[in-house]
């Protein structure tokens, strides 16, 4: 049952796995539209913290969520990682 | 005090001239003289698409470079007379599109026109840049599809440095037009919704255009939707966004079919 319940939340839920991917990937390439120095540092962070998460926790990369907010007192870093259930406890390596 | 609009996207095939020749119309059939340029030098269809491309004789390369008068090149159409349509040249290259040519042109063009309305080709490459340089407001078309909202998201960057306004330090108006929409669809979650995409493009809303039939009907013809078929649904989408592009406060909805189950039954239709 859990098994056909999981196939009909994926398929209801593709608009917003678009979204989401969407989400991600223009934080980046608004970044990389700006000030070449500050997205080298954007990038390198995702980098980093992508590598920190997968060493403890094997995440979808689609699950990590990380958002820069630029303003113009200061910009916010908001890093959203969603941990599967089953998997919470289990290490990668 | 005219108007330059430029209908862009970034993204081919999302309705940019469908669109470009639809509001054209609904301008137009509400009394204010209208222009459609076509900036697609090589892949010109504004022309086949608004049912003039048997009447193109001089083009917008021909009145950039001096060879022909802005009048000689209009094409007015004959179903609307207030709505006139200047061609994009099919065979020349599109570098013979100077910025001072088209600068001149486009000066030329505010003098006899309320509205000026640019169709973009696709791509970001110069041909874009040049749509899009001297516009007051852009219309950006966006399918609710990833790769239309992306390549959206980079047009409206290009908005926001690379036109005249910008680089005077001000600002281009931005109107989000979201065609090829399926209520149906994006309530069942199989497509982004219209508040998916508003979220991510944050600029504001000129109409939901729903997916129709209508649309291929009209450019099967040689017809802007607007004229073809105004009472079907897009047309009707296009007709709202219109007087929102002419300052009217309307709510925007997504359109949706009112048929009785009689109607439905013996409907028939071209």
């Amino acid at each position: 049952m859990s098994f056909l319940a999981n196939i009909f939340a994926r398929r209801q839920q593709s608009s917003s796995v678009a979204k989401d991917r969407l989400q991600i990937l223009l934080a980046h390439e608004r970044g990389a539209g700006g000030e070449t120095g500050e997205s080298d540092l954007i990038r390198q962070l995702h980098k980093e913290i992508m590598e920190v998460i997968a060493r403890h926790v094997a995440v979808d990369q689609d699950k990590v969520q990380i958002k820069v907010d630029r303003g113009s007192g200061c910009s916010m870093l908001e890093i959203d990682v969603e941990v599967p259930q089953e998997l919470s406890g289990k290490r990668a390596s | 005090m005219a108007k330059v609009l430029v209908v862009t996207s970034g993204k081919g095939g999302v309705g940019k001239t469908t669109s470009t020749a639809a509001l054209g119309a609904a301008l137009a059939q509400s009394g204010q003289n209208v222009v459609v340029v076509d900036f697609d030098v090589g892949l010109r269809n504004l022309d086949l698409v608004m049912g003039a491309e048997r009447r193109v004789v001089f083009d917008l390369i021909n009145v950039v470079q001096g060879d022909a008068r802005l009048s000689q090149a209009l094409i007015r159409d004959k179903r609307c007379e207030t709505l006139s349509i200047l061609p994009a040249s099919q065979t020349r290259d599109k570098d013979a599109l100077t910025s001072e040519g088209v600068a001149r042109v486009m000066d030329e063009l505010r003098e006899k026109f309320d509205w000026v309305i640019c169709d973009s080709p696709a791509g970001i490459e110069r041909g874009a840049q040049l749509a899009m340089y001297h516009a007051d407001t852009a219309v950006i078309v966006t399918n609710p599809e990833v790769s239309s909202v992306r390549d959206s998201d980079r047009i409206i960057g290009l908005l926001d440095s690379k036109t005249k306004k910008a680089e005077q330090g001000e600002k281009v108006d931005k109107h989000l037009l979201l065609t090829r929409y399926d209520p149906a669809r994006a309530a069942r979650k199989e497509m982004l919704s219209v508040e998916d995409v508003l979220e991510i493009l944050s600029i504001p809303l000129l109409g939901i255009v729903p997916e129709s039939e209508d649309v291929l009907k009209s450019s099967n013809v040689g017809a802007p939707v607007t004229l073809a078929a105004p009472t079907s649904l897009p047309a009707r989408a296009y007709f709202e966004a219109a007087r929102r592009l002419n300052g009217e406060k309307l709510e925007v909805s997504v359109p949706v079919e009112k048929r009785g189950f009689l109607d439905w039954l013996f409907k028939r239709d071209a």
